[in-house]
């Protein structure tokens, strides 16, 4: 885009820089001109001073504002890189800037909830599939911007910061919203994949964190390589279901959204997920672990979400309701297990 | 009459038919539709790839679909030519094909004029005869033969066939953003999007659209309705274009969307049914045929390209419920509806004109007694569904004006992206049904056949929709006491769904519960022969008609009201 309008030149818009946004903001800038928007004046400086944010090493094409409509100005394609408990918020701000010529891409794994004033999780208890909004939804409802994507697949920020080959997926109902991000991150070490089910993608992104605590549970708790395929096969299963009554079609989370994530998630230490499971299983308390985490572990409210979901849904999810106990109810981790194994699974494949 | 209504004269807002669009259209009838068919040519050329083979092979299974049609499928309105003509393309195609000596590049050139000539052919006989001085004569026939009609049925004797008492405004309430509408039908081009019922929708638009001073709106009708010499007069003269059902080939699609969306860019008003056809089950629809909808977005698009930013290049979505008491065809559409929905589960029963008894019954009721229609205009909204301003600008969800071209941009650029516009098309579509949810206006007769239907409902929990479909009429009573009580409940919401814009209501059910039922069971399909709701002597709520229950029943569907049983 950059070329093409030299009087202006355009530059692509980044909004947050936690790691992966840090990350995703480093391989856009090896093509085009970068500008990340950090609220706080401080890291702003340090990004346009010393091309570093919060010690993570920042391309030069990369510069910061901490003004939104700058930014909105400045760019036509925006990517939100915000965590779920903020995302509202984040766009609340920028939506008076934005316009309908605007392209928004996200890569936020998480979900919203879209209460009255005054309610709360704590208030409603049940929720049903109209009061989730997943991120692309929420940005179409507080924004007038429609040509929306989201970004999701096996992207571990520390190994995509070292370079490492990766493949991600865009996924929008508008083709140019795929291609368009597709011409910016491709590169010989990033491949792109594109897909039109954006709530399919959003969800499976979301659900694999979830599993990614049990996982990080079963590795805290000792446990091998066939409890891992177990849960990892189990798991599955359950986004499938999940994913279905959110909306979302079976063939998502077949992709590297889904199982792609799912994998890389339960194996990798490097993902806070798995780390919360791994503490967890070690005997730390919840509070304890998310106190000295300085980033969000997306899966927890995750959790908390969809079990509140599930007492609308006419739907079982065994290992979401069990992790759910484990986190908030203070159920030992071995007797979730326990109560796992003799769950009466029958079928290995029930969805195709 | 409690319903206070203000019965408003409009001035028309183009006194001069000379300034109609659709007479503007009219005079250049014959360019217009040459510019169709070559601007249909190229579409289809575009969407074969402009490659000869796939070309080719459009034009033999176009030839060999209208073959069939002509066969299996005549109608009066074909012309007598229509045998030899494809006859025509036939021979050509063969020609083509087979002679040696041609290289490709003439080849292609000649398969492009049977094209062209298919797409003029197609062009011609979709475009409008449209004749103010058969408008205006229609437009009084209309308004006179009803109000004689209405007239003659309440004002008892001999003389009421003369007396003025009673004008059409009377029985059919206009309601809504009628000055928006009129304000805007001046600066830019308006396509209305009217709910669609019963086959009077045709009519009673086209005099809704007349009373409120509009020039007249272009529409597509149903080639069927041209069988009839006296509806094809009927239909020019009120500008419909002529859609055939039977043509699905995608050359006739083709010409048929670039016909609306030349004569929408040309700036007439148009009026689509975006149901496509009469809602069977009596549900608002929910599903919209977005077809002709997607030329509104084109042809938005395509004046912005040719640089028309300001309001006169502005398309306007205008969504219409149309709402009544009766209507006349429910029998029919149910019976279809189930047909289709139940398959083998349902069965049909003999029809209700059974007895000579019952028609007269029926002839006598319609003479005697009114019912009332109200209409109600929605608020404008561009293409995209974003509301407007006064002056027509699109404003978004927090009251921000916004500039539709912004939807277009790529690049910077005013860009064509099919793909983007279909997605643009299905959200249109939705923001329609949206807005035809509030507009919808409730009546006494649509509360108390839900009511009846779902306490019906709920007396036999177990029995699935086709089964309480069959359940013995006889069998069938609710105290009128628990029927009132449950009135209260629907109402209750219903006024709490109002109080947050998401529905609106007749005056008249600010009535006494008492009256609002008494009333609502007389006018509940007043002209049916077996009634949808009746009450015996005790006072009870039946039914003679279940699946006809069901019909007016559906038409609160989607707002939720079930979850109160």
């Amino acid at each position: 885009m950059d070329s093409k309008n030299s009087t202006k030149p355009k530059y692509i818009g980044v909004i947050g820089v936690g790691s992966f946004g840090a990350a995703i903001a480093n391989i856009l800038a090896a093509k085009s001109p970068v500008m990340v928007y950090a609220r706080k004046q401080e890291v702003v400086d340090e990004i346009n001073a010393s091309h570093s944010a919060q010690g993570k090493k920042l391309s030069e094409n990369i510069i910061a504002s901490n003004d939104p409509e700058q930014l909105c100005k400045s760019c036509d394609v925006l990517f939100f890189m915000v965590p779920s408990s903020g995302f509202q918020n984040v766009v609340r701000t920028f939506s008076p800037f934005l316009f309908p010529y605007h392209l928004i891409i996200h890569g936020t794994k998480g979900l919203c909830l879209n209460l009255k004033d005054g309610e709360t999780l704590e208030t409603v208890k049940k929720i049903r599939r109209s009061q989730i909004l997943t991120m692309s939804e929420v940005i179409l409802q507080e924004t007038v911007a429609v040509r929306v994507g989201c970004l999701a697949g096996p992207n571990l920020s520390k190994e995509l910061a070292q370079g490492q080959p990766a493949a991600t997926v865009i996924a929008s109902k508008y083709n140019e919203v795929i291609l368009e991000g597709q011409s910016l991150l491709r590169s010989e070490k990033f491949q792109v994949y594109g897909n039109s089910d954006i709530i399919g993608v959003e969800i499976s992104g979301v659900l694999k964190n979830i599993i990614a605590i049990a996982s990080g549970a079963l590795a805290g708790l000792g446990l091998g390589e066939n409890a891992k395929g177990l849960l990892i096969s189990r798991g599955m299963v359950e986004m499938i279901h999940l994913g279905n009554a959110l909306g979302g079609s079976i063939k998502s989370v077949m992709g590297l959204a889904g199982i792609g994530d799912l994998v890389a998630t339960c194996n990798s230490v490097h993902s806070r997920n798995f780390t919360v499971g791994f503490r967890l299983a070690k005997g730390e308390s919840l509070d304890a672990i998310l106190a000295d985490m300085d980033e969000v572990a997306e899966g927890i409210n995750t959790v908390r979400i969809i079990k509140a979901f599930l007492e609308t849904a006419d739907l079982r999810a065994p290992i979401t309701e069990n992790l759910y106990r484990v986190l908030f109810e203070d159920l030992e981790i071995e007797d979730a297990l326990q109560f796992l194994m003799k769950y009466p699974f029958n079928v290995d494949v029930d969805f195709v | 009459m409690e319903e206070k209504y203000i019965k408003h004269k409009y001035e028309p807002i183009h006194p001069s038919k000379d300034e109609w669009p659709v007479v503007k259209l009219a005079r250049e009838r014959k360019e217009f539709v040459k510019k169709v068919a070559d601007l249909s040519e190229d579409r289809i050329l575009k969407l074969t790839g402009n490659n000869p083979d796939i070309l080719k092979e459009e034009l033999e299974t176009t030839l060999y679909r209208e073959k069939l049609r002509i066969k299996q499928n005549p109608w009066v309105v074909d012309p007598d030519d229509d045998g030899s003509f494809w006859s025509g393309v036939k021979s050509s195609l063969v020609q083509i094909s087979t002679e040696a000596g041609r290289n490709k590049v003439k080849k292609f050139q000649e398969y492009k004029s049977v094209l062209n000539s298919i797409t003029a052919r197609y062009a011609e006989e979709i475009a409008s005869n449209f004749k103010a001085t058969h408008y205006k004569f229609t437009r009084s026939v209309v308004t006179y033969g009803f109000s004689r009609l209405l007239n003659a049925a309440r004002v008892k004797g001999f003389k009421s066939i003369f007396s003025n008492q009673y004008t059409l405004q009377d029985k059919i309430q206009i309601t809504g953003e009628t000055d928006q509408l009129r304000d805007l039908a001046t600066k830019g081009t308006v396509v209305m999007v009217p709910t669609h019922f019963s086959n009077l929708d045709s009519i009673l638009i086209g005099w809704v659209i007349s009373v409120l001073g509009l020039p007249p709106f272009i529409y597509g009708a149903g080639l069927n309705l041209f069988n009839i010499s006296i509806f094809a007069y009927f239909m020019n003269s009120l500008g419909a274009y002529k859609v055939d059902r039977r043509k699905k080939n995608l050359m006739y699609l083709e010409t048929l969307k670039t016909y609306s969306k030349e004569a929408i860019q040309f700036g007439c008003h148009s009026l689509f049914f975006p149901g496509g056809t009469r809602s069977r089950s009596g549900m608002i629809e929910s599903k919209l045929k977005l077809g002709l909808l997607s030329t509104a977005i084109e042809a938005q698009r395509a004046n912005f390209e040719n640089g028309l930013d300001d309001i006169s290049g502005k398309i306007f979505i205008v969504p219409v419920t149309i709402n009544y008491h009766f209507v006349l065809e429910a029998p029919s559409l149910i019976r279809d509806h189930l047909s289709i929905t139940g398959q083998e589960r349902y069965y049909k029963e003999n029809d209700e004109f059974s007895n000579s008894y019952k028609i007269s019954k029926f002839l006598i009721k319609f003479f005697t007694k009114g019912s009332d229609i109200s209409v109600s205009v929605g608020k404008a909204m561009d293409v995209l569904g974003n509301y407007v301003d006064v002056d027509g600008r699109s404003l978004d969800k927090h009251g921000r004006v916004i500039n539709t071209r912004d939807y277009f941009i790529s690049d910077g650029k005013v860009s064509v992206d099919n793909q983007r516009e279909e997605e643009y098309t299905n959200m249109l579509g939705k923001r329609i049904v949206e807005e035809f949810h509030k507009i919808n206006r409730v009546f006494n007769s649509h509360l108390v056949a839900f009511v009846a239907f779902e306490m019906i409902k709920k007396q036999n929990r177990k029995l699935d929709l086709f089964d309480l479909l069959r359940l013995p009429e006889e069998e069938i009573s609710i105290p009128y006491g628990e029927f009132k009580a449950s009135c209260h409940l629907v109402l209750d919401k219903i006024n709490e769904l109002k109080s947050q814009g998401l529905i609106n209501t007749a005056p008249h059910l600010s009535l006494d519960m008492d009256e609002i039922i008494k009333r609502g069971m007389e006018n509940v399909g007043m002209y049916h022969a077996k009634r949808p709701i009746i009450q015996d002597k005790k006072g009870d709520i039946g039914t003679d008609d279940m699946s006809l229950l069901y019909f007016y029943h559906n038409r609160l569907t989607g707002y939720g009201l079930e979850k109160l049983y």
